[in-house]
């Protein structure tokens, strides 16, 4: 995939402006590490990694934001959102950080960020359960959760059950719990999820990660290994977990792994 | 010259002397000249494709032109951009999108300020130090000589790999000859030298020159003097700043970018501005000589309203000076008490030998994608545009073209050879599908779009893993 520099789009038809919520949790003593912008899939707000992650990486002196997409959590109403517009948001928040930003990306969030690091040059990106789409990733979520997934076809929303995004780890409680507070993408983001352009090459050349658990039920072992393959990599795999590592009951071991490998590589 | 090993030294060694003045050598870092928009984004795109950069700035901060307190900024208390965001900002570092359509200067600045801090590049610029040198070296290296900006202390010679000249081209005032212009007992001043509305207040003022930043100054005089006269030499089309209640030129460009030829997209900016503006002969303003995108654009809401209100009044070109007025080609006489000499600016290099650049009698240097020149493949210009729209985006991507440009030279020379041989043959070459008028105006007019084409082809040439 090469640069592409002639942006008619981006120039003639710019994303509309629209308040968007961002959470942040910073190091009490801050070391010079590189700030981290979280950015949750579709139906997920921001509350999602202010949960555990935030904090957590703050206690690891990484200011840590996350942001929520348009028409998700706090952020303004976005009915007709696309990717471009999720892209944006990402962008957006990532260049208004005092420092060049790590880009971690959850779901369907992985995709936007993608899309986003072709557009902002991130310190590092990581892909967390990257939901990429496609035709077959409608196929695996008709036949985990037809109910759920049958009305988003027509254009309503996509409802992922608690147990598809969360280990048995968990209890039930907070598992409905959680899923009560989810809301949507827009019909035309979620349709782009099946039929969309694939993300332009990153630029700048980050270093990139992908992490997910072989027991997600809403991204196949296969579809890890396939969006892991096209950044050279294979995945970091953590058995036992659901879809959303970072509510899960054993949240800290994939959030750590990140950590670790950005103290590792990009922290000198 | 002569070179020898200092291999006791502790010191950032003085290893290499030229006629007998010791030269620091850099080893592979590039040099970056200037810390305005096009040198940060140099130093930048340097860095992702991994090359250290020193970059020398005269001034004490950041922002180049953009800069008010800079000697050499041309903008004034009222300065907005003209060409809309989204074709203004770094591809790769959008404005925040709550700012206005088209930002003030000062937001502009803190951009800039906010640039450098976010990709941490100020600990790559020496404040208050000004290039006085630069002279070609061994195996296509360059010799800089620095000094603190005004000349104090001693001089210092680095080498360095590479050469990247970012110095700008709006700030050496280009001043036409007037006939009688001595003698005149009125104030004059370049239009670098205007800062704001109050040095206009309550006076008899002569604009001259029709480029944005004339038709700017016009417009203020018109609010804030007694009387204001703008004289321009030719009819020019005034675009408004928004058509269809959208930025015109994100309108414009609607058209312009999907490859529709150049006399349908004329034809087409025509009628919008005959919608738009209307007819301007009406207002006395003579009418165009020239078809659009001929000239560069200029995009001022407020000058046909002015002179509507009878705020301003338009004059044709300057004659002659005399002592207490000034004489103009149709036979009229003004009495200005200010004349502002709107006038523009030419390009100066003086640290560099005019035939590194190819710069020739009339002052202007042949390059390749006004960036590459002949014969000396580690020196590059970034930033020498007047496109017809934002700088920001062309400088960006020509800077990639020169960072993976050098990593090309040294990953794959036999691929470079190639693109030696085009900069060779196509070195001056002008990037615009219009007919653009001859003058020092349009030296470096591009067509945003025809010049990203082109500078496209050349990033997929130039492909090189960071």
């Amino acid at each position: 995939m090469k640069t592409r520099v002639v942006r008619v789009t981006d120039w003639t038809r710019p994303v509309p402006a629209v308040y968007r919520e961002v959470r942040a949790a910073t190091p009490e003593a801050p070391e010079g590490k590189p700030p981290l912008l979280f950015v949750p899939g579709f139906g997920h707000g921001a509350w999602v990694f202010a949960e555990h992650w935030l904090e957590h990486a703050a206690s690891r002196a990484f200011p840590a934001h996350a942001v929520s997409l348009r028409g998700h959590g706090g952020s303004g109403p976005a009915p007709e959102a696309t990717l471009r517009a999720y892209a944006h948001d990402v962008v957006q928040v990532a260049a208004s950080l005092p420092r060049q930003a790590v880009l971690v990306g959850h779901g369907a969030g992985a995709l936007v960020v993608a899309h986003a690091l072709a557009r902002y040059p991130a310190r590092a990106g990581v892909l967390v359960a990257p939901v990429f789409g496609g035709w077959g990733t409608l196929g695996a979520a008709l036949r985990r959760n037809p109910v759920g997934t049958l009305p988003a076809v027509f254009g309503g929303a996509l409802r992922l059950n608690y147990r598809q995004l969360f280990s048995r780890e968990l209890p039930d409680a907070a598992a409905r719990d959680y899923a009560s507070r989810l809301g949507r993408a827009s019909s035309r983001a979620q349709w782009q999820l099946l039929r969309h352009r694939a993300p332009e090459r990153a630029v700048g050349d980050p270093p990139l990660l992908v992490l997910g658990s072989p027991d997600d039920r809403v991204v196949p072992p296969a579809a890890l290994t396939r969006t892991a393959g096209r950044y050279g990599a294979a995945p970091l795999l953590f058995p036992g977990m659901g879809h959303d590592m970072m509510l899960d009951a054993r949240w800290r071991e994939p959030i750590d792994a990140i950590l670790d490998w950005l103290d590792k590589d990009l922290v000198r | 010259m002569s070179t020898f090993s200092d291999q006791e030294s502790h010191e950032p060694s003085a290893t290499l002397w030229r006629d007998g003045r010791p030269v620091y050598d850099r080893g592979s870092t590039v040099c970056v000249i200037g810390a305005g928009a096009s040198g940060l984004t140099a130093i930048k795109n340097l860095k992702e494709y991994g090359f250290g950069a020193d970059c020398y700035e005269r001034e004490t901060g950041v922002g180049g032109a953009w800069n008010w307190r800079h000697d050499r900024s041309p903008v004034y208390a009222s300065t907005h951009l003209i060409s809309s965001k989204p074709l203004t900002e770094f591809p790769d570092f959008p404005m925040p999108d709550n700012w206005p359509d088209y930002p003030h200067h000062s937001q502009l600045l803190s951009y800039l300020e906010r640039y450098a801090d976010h990709f941490d590049l100020r600990p790559h610029i020496w404040f208050g130090t000004e290039v006085v040198r630069v002279e070609p070296a061994d195996s296509d290296r360059w010799d800089v000589t620095t000094r603190s900006t005004g000349g104090y202390g001693a001089e210092r010679t680095s080498r360095y790999a590479a050469v990247v000249v970012a110095n700008g081209h709006n700030w050496a005032p280009k001043l036409p000859a007037y006939e009688g212009l001595d003698e005149f007992r009125g104030q004059v001043i370049h239009a670098s030298a205007y800062k704001d509305a109050t040095q206009l207040r309550g006076k008899r003022v002569l604009v001259v020159g029709a480029g944005n930043t004339g038709c700017d100054i016009a417009v203020e005089a018109g609010q804030q003097a007694a009387k204001c006269w703008h004289s321009t030499r030719r009819g020019y089309w005034y675009a408004p700043k928004y058509a269809f209640g959208r930025p015109a030129d994100q309108v414009g460009d609607a058209g312009g970018a999907y490859r529709l030829p150049l006399r349908v997209r004329q034809w087409m900016f025509h009628q919008i501005l005959k919608l738009t503006v209307g007819d301007l002969t009406r207002f006395g303003l003579p009418r165009p000589d020239h078809k659009v995108f001929e000239t560069h654009p200029i995009v001022n809401s407020h000058l046909v309203h002015s002179i509507g209100h009878g705020s301003i009044t338009p004059v044709p070109d300057v004659s002659r000076f005399r002592r207490n007025s000034v004489t103009l080609v149709d036979g009229q006489e003004v009495e200005p008490d200010l004349v502002v000499l709107a006038t523009g600016y030419l390009p100066r290099f003086e640290f560099l030998a005019p035939e590194v650049l190819g710069i020739d009698a009339s002052g202007r240097p042949a390059l390749y994608l006004n960036a590459f020149p002949r014969r000396h493949p580690t020196l590059a210009v970034a930033g020498l545009l007047q496109p017809d729209s934002g700088l920001f985006t062309m400088v960006h991507w020509q800077t990639v073209a020169i960072a993976r440009w050098l990593r090309l030279r040294e990953n794959a020379p036999d691929r470079a050879r190639a693109f030696t041989a085009r900069v060779d043959a196509e070195a001056g070459t002008r990037w615009h599908s219009a007919k653009v008028k001859e003058s020092t105006r349009h030296w470096f007019e591009i067509g945003h779009i025809d010049y990203l084409r082109a500078l496209q082809r050349t990033l997929d040439e130039l492909e090189v893993s960071a």
